[in-house]
């Protein structure tokens, strides 16, 4: 077989460029562009209708001295804790525990606790609220032991409300954390447990010198995936508290929501996501820089 | 700041002057310069990514609404009243009555429409009050507008679609139709509101309800038979019978506010035992006169802050969702519940002739003033190809003929609530009362009217002090800012 010289076309240095094009256009329409106009809008003053101001930076320094703004800050990286912190810590105990353990119906198990991800978000809210409630489950169970005093409404009370959602966060974000673990650790190849079984490693040191070592990868996109999670969550909240009590449960993209539908403040709204567009790109970049580093 | 005039960016923007040029003949050639100058256009932002000099240019928003506000409306003489006249005509019809007896109601009247003016159709678009609301600023700001919209009384929707110039003046329709005999006054002024937007509840007429709503009180007659207590006829009797209940071991009265707002409806009633109707009405609609921090309007919020402190509003009403709160009432939990009508027919449904309603006594001013108004105003955008059309249909579902069609349909219309009330059931008490309070008494308008912001204000406000998170005195405050700030906006 004779080899023709590659034609003018394809050594053309235009060409990559050219497949990238279709792809290009698309997320420009779709990603690119809205993000400038949301970019545009948060320099107006502008109802969603009607007349618009042009006001420069000023709803960028309103937000500074808003208080619902920064309370939705708070909470937000509050939320982090429950969505990305602790479902790695539990993520990982169970995962270590199903690789390791012969546990009966393991498969069972390992569905149960990924059941979450797979139900639309309104359910679980709608599912939560009602084990919430003041009459619900979640007290009479209390009460039923005797934890009185424990019981309330949970999603009422401002000291337990932001508690209460966040831990639907942690139920919902540890089954994805666990199985990405699952798949790291089932990559970790037998003979190195083996031997380090036979050096007279434990459990617990096995976990520490093996396993959490060769999943940091995984570590490093659990915790991207599950913090952009915490930081946009929206749809929780909505169905749960609308931010309430007070204040108490608010995060930065209820606030947009909240601002450009509600209160037609659109201007406020597009600044309050602009930030939240870079908070969340450069909590990423520092996790993910942090992962790298240490690997 | 630095204020931009919008008008300069026209002909860069083919956003702008896409919805400012609807004039006529140029159109098209028009057209086909925007079509070039819009490819343009793109191909020199997406090359100047973040180059936010650049997109500073194109103002977002149309800068045809005259920021003077007052969309106007034709005079009494030029209005064509008769829709046989009026040729071929498909009328765009928006509205949000989803639920069962509404909708019925609405269809059957659409039908009878159609069947008396063959040269019309109706396109009938319905969705949720949340969808509607969320839509119709985009919709007004568009081109291709609906002949009929129902629009919120608030100032966040009505109010600034005036000022915004979206809206026809009704004023001439009004008068060619008769409404304002038709309607009694403190129903219309819901639906003024001044030309510029400024003054809610007076001015030019931008809408027209078809039913009505009443807060009130619900009282299970069982309960208040095994209490050995009648119907309270004065506010003490109220509070003595909410004390009788906390005695024997029931829970006063029902309510769930998790979602903020409920708290509106029973606060709402109980302010007019404090606060005279003449003060609330400025408060609740925006306009400069009145004080939150006023020693009555205080003396409001800390009987709802007793009440709650003591356990009258249950455990955690801030913990309590509505709908699971209204369902617990119909099983018993609670003796009263104080809230909207529109929670009649379904809690009516499970407790039958035990669930009663009434309306909250006379107030301080001693005229029975309670929470209240309609349901969403039908109003004509500014823009409608079919005004006259649109008018007719307005008129159609507020006449006579339609409120008993409302009425046999369950629901509640604005109009002959009195004659037409059914002979038994909650919705006796409820048709009763409404007619009592629009004629006779006040309907104090919503609270959350009063500005863009106050639903959330009051929402949070109010369920802090019921949380026992804010003391009274400093809930006012936070109310009279929001207030304050609004009016002085002016």
């Amino acid at each position: 077989m004779s080899k023709s010289p590659p034609s003018a076309v394809v050594r053309s240095r235009l060409t990559p460029y050219l497949f990238i094009l279709p792809a290009f256009l698309v997320y420009a329409a779709f990603s690119l562009y809205p993000l400038i106009r949301a970019a545009q809008f948060s320099l107006y003053d502008w109802a969603g209708f009607g007349p618009s101001t042009f006001v420069g930076l000023a709803n960028y320094a309103d937000l500074a001295g808003d208080e619902a703004f920064r309370a939705a800050l708070g909470n937000a990286l509050v939320l982090i804790a429950f969505y990305a912190l602790l479902p790695l810590v539990i993520g990982l105990v169970l995962a270590a525990i199903f690789r390791r353990g012969q546990v009966r119906g393991m498969g069972f198990f390992r569905s149960v606790i990924f059941l979450p991800q797979v139900i639309a978000l309104v359910v679980v809210a709608v599912a939560w609220r009602n084990i919430y409630a003041p009459n619900g489950p979640l007290n009479e169970l209390l009460r039923a032991v005797g934890l009185d005093g424990l019981a309330r409404g949970w999603l009422g009370d401002p000291g337990a409300a932001l508690p209460a959602v966040g831990f639907i966060g942690t139920w919902l974000e540890m089954g994805l954390v666990m199985l990405l673990l699952l798949a790291g650790m089932s990559r970790i190849p037998d003979d190195l447990f083996e031997a380090a079984r036979l050096d007279g490693a434990g459990p617990v040191r096995e976990f520490f010198a093996i396993t959490l070592p060769s999943v940091r990868g995984e570590i490093v996109v659990a915790l991207v995936l599950t913090i952009i999670a915490a930081l946009k969550t929206f749809d929780l909240i909505y169905m749960t508290t609308s931010g309430g009590p007070g204040n108490a449960t608010t995060v930065p993209s209820y606030e947009v929501y909240d601002r450009a539908f509600q209160l037609r403040e659109v201007g406020s709204a597009s600044a309050v996501a602009i930030v939240l567009t870079v908070l969340v790109f450069a909590i990423n970049v520092l996790v993910t820089r942090i992962g790298e580093r240490s690997r | 700041m630095t204020v931009h005039k919008p008008a300069s960016a026209s002909t860069m923007c083919h956003h702008g002057a896409l919805r400012h040029s609807i004039a006529a003949v140029a159109a098209r050639t028009q057209e086909d310069t925007m079509r070039r100058q819009s490819r343009r256009h793109f191909l020199g932002s997406s090359a100047a990514v973040g180059g936010v000099g650049l997109l500073a240019a194109c103002a977002p928003g149309s800068d045809s609404g005259a920021s003077d506000g007052g969309g106007s409306g034709p005079a009494a003489s030029d209005v064509e009243t008769d829709p046989a006249a009026m040729g071929e005509i498909t009328l765009k019809v928006w509205d949000q009555e989803v639920r069962g007896a509404q909708n019925d109601a609405i269809e059957s009247l659409v039908d009878a429409f159609e069947k008396a003016y063959p040269n019309i159709t109706v396109d009938r678009v319905k969705q949720s009050f949340d969808d509607l609301q969320q839509q119709s600023g985009l919709a007004l700001s568009g081109n291709d507008v609906p002949d009929v919209l129902q629009v919120n009384n608030a100032r966040g929707d009505m109010g600034e679609f005036v000022k915004a110039g979206q809206l026809t003046d009704l004023t001439g329709y009004a008068e060619a139709y008769g409404w304002e005999d038709r309607f009694p006054t403190s129903v219309l002024s819901k639906a003024r509101y001044s030309a510029d937007g400024v003054t809610f509840g007076e001015g030019p007429l931008w809408g027209l309800p078809q039913t009505g709503e009443v807060c009130g009180i619900y009282y299970s007659a069982k309960k208040l038979k095994a209490l050995g207590a009648k119907p309270p006829t004065t506010w003490d009797e109220v509070y003595a019978l909410v004390e009788a209940a906390q005695e024997a071991g029931e829970l006063p009265i029902k309510l769930g506010n998790l979602e903020q707002w409920p708290a509106l409806h029973l606060f709402g009633p109980l302010q007019a035992d404090f606060v005279t109707a003449e003060t609330i009405v400025p408060l609740a609609m925006g306009n400069a006169g009145a004080d939150w921090t006023s020693e009555e309007n205080l003396a409001a919020l800390t009987r709802l802050a007793d009440w709650a402190s003591s356990g009258a509003l249950g455990d955690s009403p801030n913990g309590l969702a509505y709908d699971t709160a209204w369902a617990e009432y119909t099983e018993g939990s609670g003796v009263l519940l104080i809230g909207g009508s529109w929670l009649g027919p379904d809690m009516g449904a499970v407790m039958g002739e035990d669930l009663r309603f009434m309306a909250p006594p006379a107030g301080v001013d001693g005229t029975i003033a309670t929470t209240g108004g309609t349901g969403l105003p039908f109003a004509i955008p500014a823009k409608a190809a079919n005004a006259d059309a649109a008018a007719a249909y307005i008129d159609h579902l507020t006449s006579d003929t339609a409120m008993e069609l409302i009425a046999e349909a369950g629901g509640m219309p604005v109009l002959r609530t009195a004659e037409l009330a059914p002979a038994s059931g909650v919705n006796k008490d409820i048709y009763e009362a409404f007619d009592a309070v629009s004629n006779d008494g006040e309907l104090l308008p919503y609270l959350d009217y009063a500005t863009p912001t106050f639903a959330d204000t009051a929402g949070a406000a109010l369920q802090q002090v019921i949380g026992g998170e804010s003391e009274p005195a400093a809930a006012a405050e936070e109310l009279q800012t929001d207030y304050g700030d609004f009016t002085a906006e002016g």
